[in-house]
């Protein structure tokens, strides 16, 4: 239990998404011009990452891993399918995202309507890839931990996408060199943003 | 010849190197160019893998471009660029192990590099198979300097070496010189590309955000 809890508290200070892999820093750096939207694409990478990141979890282990498919017949114990890996889980990501997408439309037309255009893009997004990617090397024991990283994760991803949003809604009003306006100076702050992060790192918990 | 090379396809492909630069203009892929850029090596046959993938991914996808349902391009685009990734990351893994560890998940992140998905949709699914290939060398090039220059900087002043080799003398060392740590680290990552930014659009004023 305290493992879980210690998984998830890593995975948003130090293991953040953002600041220590660089995951998903397309859309983080498009997106974060105000604080609602960024809010509203932060839940939407949280959800995705809980609903993915365990269903490619059961993938790798009862499909993939050398041995995995021992519980279909004795016979295929010796087969290793893990370089089929990516395509897989980009599938599968592909197809959760289309079918929550669908889902939320027909249940929450809220939700929908301020996720909307975000879901379909999160298909794309390195940090949902990443966390997949991450999962199959970290070799988690346990379906509980891998949610638990999976929350840890997009609440990272979430934290840092509305932080820094506010702060690019305050430098509307100061006066930056013009070369730098715009993409250069949002560079820089993520760039501070990630040194203070860095003190996190080394952390036992 | 004259087909082959003719105004527009030459546009194609220097548009990118500069003007039109994936990364610093169109802000697209830079989770991996800020990752893999420690040092000059995995900068290199990351910047490699991205070139060819790009290009064979946008020749493909130009080639079904009339073939694929609208509904349903997004996940043929990215089975199509899955299948070219894991053809790269097991011939690194069969012909450079170690680089293929450093990259660890980067190479599988190809997939979900927007520079892929970007010049698909924007470029491939619109034009011939040529001129597709040519714009995806562009790209993947333009992305290629971005990466090259990061990394080349990074490990020069964060371990004194560039390709592993030792290149600032010892004398220096001895003359009170010191490796800047932070260079490794991931922040000086994103500084560095700022700078690139701000020299690129101090040179080409038309690209400044207002």
């Amino acid at each position: 239990m305290e493992n879980i809890a210690s998984i998830f508290v890593k995975s948003i200070f130090v293991d953040n998404m953002i600041f220590a892999f660089f995951l998903g820093m397309c859309s983080y750096l498009a997106v974060s011009k105000n604080v609602k939207t960024s809010l509203g694409l932060g839940l939407a990478v949280i959800f995705v990452l809980a609903i993915t990141l365990p269903a490619n979890y059961l993938l790798e282990n009862y499909v993939l891993k050398e041995g995995a498919l021992k519980w279909l017949s004795p016979k295929l114990a010796s087969l290793d399918l893990s370089y089929l890996a990516f395509i897989l889980f980009i599938a599968v990501i592909a197809a959760i995202v289309q079918l929550v997408e669908m889902i939320v439309e027909k249940f929450t037309p809220s939700l929908y309507a301020s996720l909307g255009i975000f879901l379909p893009l999160i298909a794309v997004n390195c940090a949902i890839m990443g966390g997949s990617l991450f999962m199959q090397q970290k070799a988690f024991n346990n379906i509980g931990e891998v949610t638990s990283y999976a929350l840890g994760s997009g609440v990272g991803w979430l934290l840092a996408i509305v932080g820094l949003a506010a702060i690019r809604e305050k430098m509307e009003y100061s006066d930056v060199p013009a070369p730098l306006r715009g993409l250069g100076i949002t560079f820089i702050t993520v760039a501070l943003m990630a040194m203070a992060f860095m003190c996190f790192s080394g952390l036992k918990i | 010849m004259s087909k082959l090379f003719s105004e527009k396809t030459k546009q194609v492909f220097l548009g990118p190197l500069s003007k039109n630069n994936p990364i610093t203009v169109q802000v697209l892929g830079i989770c991996s160019a800020l990752a893999v850029t420690a040092n000059l090596k995995p900068a290199l046959v990351m910047s490699l893998s991205v070139i060819i993938i790009v290009a064979f991914s946008n020749v493909i996808i130009s080639l079904l471009r009339n073939t694929i349902p609208n509904r349903i391009r997004i996940i043929v685009q990215l089975v199509v660029v899955a299948a070219l990734v894991t053809i790269v990351s097991e011939i690194l893994k069969a012909f450079a192990y170690d680089v293929s560890v450093q990259l660890s998940v980067y190479i599988g992140l190809i997939i979900t590099n927007c520079i892929l998905m970007g010049r698909l949709e924007a470029f491939a699914m619109a034009n011939k198979p040529w001129e597709s290939f040519v714009d995806g060398l562009g790209n993947g090039i333009g992305y290629a300097v971005i990466l090259i220059i990061v990394g080349f900087f990074r490990e020069l002043l964060g371990a004194g070496s560039l390709m592993g080799y030792k290149v600032i003398p010892q004398s220096f060392y001895d003359a009170g010189y010191m490796n800047n740590g932070l260079m490794m680290m991931p922040p000086m990552a994103l500084i560095l590309v700022a700078c690139i930014i701000w020299v690129h659009r101090a040179k080409n004023k038309d690209l400044q955000e207002k």
